[in-house]
């Protein structure tokens, strides 16, 4: 009927437009009103507060937590993805349900049913607690806390991505002679891998704000286990506005470092490939290694 | 334009609508677990106030942190009246000029309606033979209470202590730090909050004993049974006052003052008093504080005022950054 083609919405001008608008009523308004806050204090200040021992520590908590969460979602996502995509296996699409729950419940609720879990007189707690390792209230107990919360983010990206790759590809790297172990290094991780690193680095950033969890199965002392969002908690416990913004700053700031580390991450992988040895030659040598 | 501002006037019309079933709204803002106190007292006020005036009155409640609740007021949340449980809440609202200086003088007992105690509550039989402060701060016992820092609850533990030390022969600010030292050494968690430390004591079962408000032993009761647990009263420990005050510039804004004050007077009347008493809090007037002597029975205690001139001051020294506290974990 209509013969001229049509963009789905309207005028580019229009879109970008209302993009920006968007972006920056939602983000820039509020991270920028925080930084100007935090700019009342002067640089030296705002290092002081981020650099002293109770900071650092629960920097260290915080962040290595995080990255634990993220590389133990990375793996065993992954693993999931697979399965949830490749398999048909009775209950799946309930399977399939099941990873988005962590997103639905709220996040203390979770905290809450992880702790009692995992109690000296939990269901799982009092297997393990015997074996001499504890996970309630120690920084353990933030590490599972970060992983249940942050599960759906690697999972749902990769499964659009494994969707993608067709099998005949996979039969194609078989038939030129290549090992299981050989198609995936060479076939599918590749292709998954921008989806992946995208997965681990959005699991990563939402465990670096977690905080409704992770207070009531984190133990919460002060160098231990102590994370960086319940400080500005308490901070803000003191009518500390500015020390608080001062850690929230600091904390966006290292946690920009670090995504914008896992985007080069990306962009290397992304083009890694494009000079190396082709997949027969790679096939035939590890045929003859056997 | 005339759209959005025909179905915003539209809007405003039902709110209006809303609003003009009852002759005036008061909205309290309150802490958290003081959510049954005023669930029963709010339609006992009503009826009063119905009573007395003919005015129908309608009762809103925000609960949530007691900080967390005072910014919200001092953010612009319309409440005309804020019950809390720490002064140094108030005192916020005063320096922000929301509250008059001196409302600890408006109303009786330091604006304080009713009152708790901190008390501890141990495993039945007492297995530990937990009587008094030093006997938690010994080896192989294990204190649950929710984090000193960020928790009225976990402050008011920590001053407890504190004041019992001080109160020792030769008990001075240093001794006072040291035992509070040996003290926090036996706590193997800070809880987020003071549910959670009854949930982690309790149910999971951790500790030998749990310290927490008079009021929350009840709860205790009704929640898990009589028989699972002991209530310990130590030689000295807090008396907990919950303030209440006006929002002076909301009730001269909304012309609420009236009713805002007679919400908060008649919480000293033999009703309110009696409500407070059945939620397990300490009334003030001393007739029904022997009517419900087993619910209460004696004990001593000080007030924050007397032991550490003031919640402001005693917030200043121990919970801020540097302060007692982070002093104790510092030198580990």
């Amino acid at each position: 009927m209509v013969s001229k083609s049509q963009r789905v919405l309207p005028g580019f001008g229009l879109a970008l437009g209302y993009t920006l608008v968007y972006l920056s009523l939602l983000i820039l308004l509020p991270l920028g009103g925080m930084i100007l806050r935090t700019a009342e204090l002067g640089f030296g200040q705002v290092m002081d507060i981020a650099l002293s021992e109770r900071s650092l520590a629960a920097f260290r908590v915080t962040f290595g937590a995080s990255l634990l969460a993220a590389m133990i979602n990375a793996f065993f996502g992954l693993i999931v993805a697979w399965v949830l995509v490749r398999y048909p296996f009775p209950g799946k699409r309930f399977v399939d349900a099941l990873v988005d729950l962590p997103f639905a419940l709220p996040t203390a609720v979770a905290g809450i049913t992880l702790a009692t879990l995992y109690a000296g007189n939990g269901w799982l707690g009092r297997y393990i607690e015997p074996l001499g390792f504890k996970v309630a209230y120690t920084p353990w107990g933030i590490v599972v806390a970060l992983t249940f919360i942050t599960l759906p983010f690697v999972v749902r990206t990769l499964q659009p991505v494994i969707e993608d790759i067709e099998i005949e590809v996979e039969e194609a790297a078989a038939s030129l002679g290549a090992s299981r172990w050989l198609t995936f290094r060479r076939i599918i991780f590749p292709a998954i891998s921008p989806a992946l690193l995208t997965g681990f680095a959005l699991a990563f950033a939402r465990a670096v704000g977690e905080y409704g969890s992770v207070i009531f199965i984190a133990g919460n002392l002060p160098l231990i286990s102590e994370i960086t969002p319940l400080l500005i908690i308490s901070k803000l416990e003191q009518y500390d506005v500015l020390g608080a913004t001062s850690l929230a700053v600091v904390m966006l700031a290292l946690s920009f470092v670090l995504l914008l580390c896992v985007n080069v991450l990306q962009w290397w992988t992304a083009n890694r490939h494009k000079n190396t040895e082709p997949l027969e030659v790679a096939a035939g040598r590890a045929g003859g290694a056997q | 334009m005339s759209r959005l501002s025909r179905s915003l006037s539209a809007l405003m019309l039902s709110l209006v609508a809303g609003a003009a079933l009852a002759d005036a709204t008061l909205l309290n803002a309150s802490y958290d677990v003081a959510r049954d106190v005023y669930k029963d007292y709010n339609p006992m006020f009503q009826k009063y106030w119905k009573q007395k005036t003919g005015e129908n009155l309608e009762l809103k409640q925000s609960h949530g942190g007691s900080t967390k609740q005072v910014r919200a007021v001092a953010d612009g949340l319309e409440a005309d009246v804020v019950t809390m449980n720490q002064a140094n809440d108030i005192e916020f609202l005063a320096d922000k000029g929301l509250v008059a200086k001196d409302w600890t003088k408006k109303f009786p007992n330091n604006a304080s309606p009713y009152t708790s105690a901190m008390v501890f509550i141990v495993r039945k039989g007492n297995p530990k033979a937990i009587k008094d402060w030093p006997d938690i701060a010994g080896p192989g016992v294990q204190m649950i209470i929710p984090h000193p820092k960020n928790t009225g609850n976990g402050r008011n533990t920590y001053l407890s202590a504190w004041a019992w030390a001080l109160k020792q022969p030769g008990g001075s600010d240093k001794t006072a730090q040291e035992f509070l030292g040996k003290l926090l050494k036996n706590a193997p968690l800070f809880a987020a909050g003071g549910r959670d430390a009854t949930t982690t004591f309790m149910q999971r079962k951790m500790g030998d004993v749990l310290i927490t408000f008079e009021s929350e032993a009840e709860m205790i009761a009704k929640e898990f049974g009589k028989g699972e647990f002991e209530v310990v009263y130590p030689s000295l420990t807090m008396q907990t006052e919950f303030p209440v005050a006006l929002v002076e510039k909301v009730v001269d804004k909304k012309g609420t003052r009236k009713q805002a004050q007679a919400y908060l007077d008649y919480l000293w009347s033999k009703e309110g008093q009696e409500n407070a008493a059945q939620n397990y809090l300490r009334p003030r007037d001393p007739e029904l504080l022997k009517k419900y002597a087993t619910l209460f029975p004696a004990v001593r205690t000080f007030t924050v005022d007397e032991v550490f001139g003031g919640a402001n001051k005693a917030f200043a020294t121990h919970f801020k950054d540097g302060g007692s506290f982070d002093q104790i974990y510092g030198s580990k």
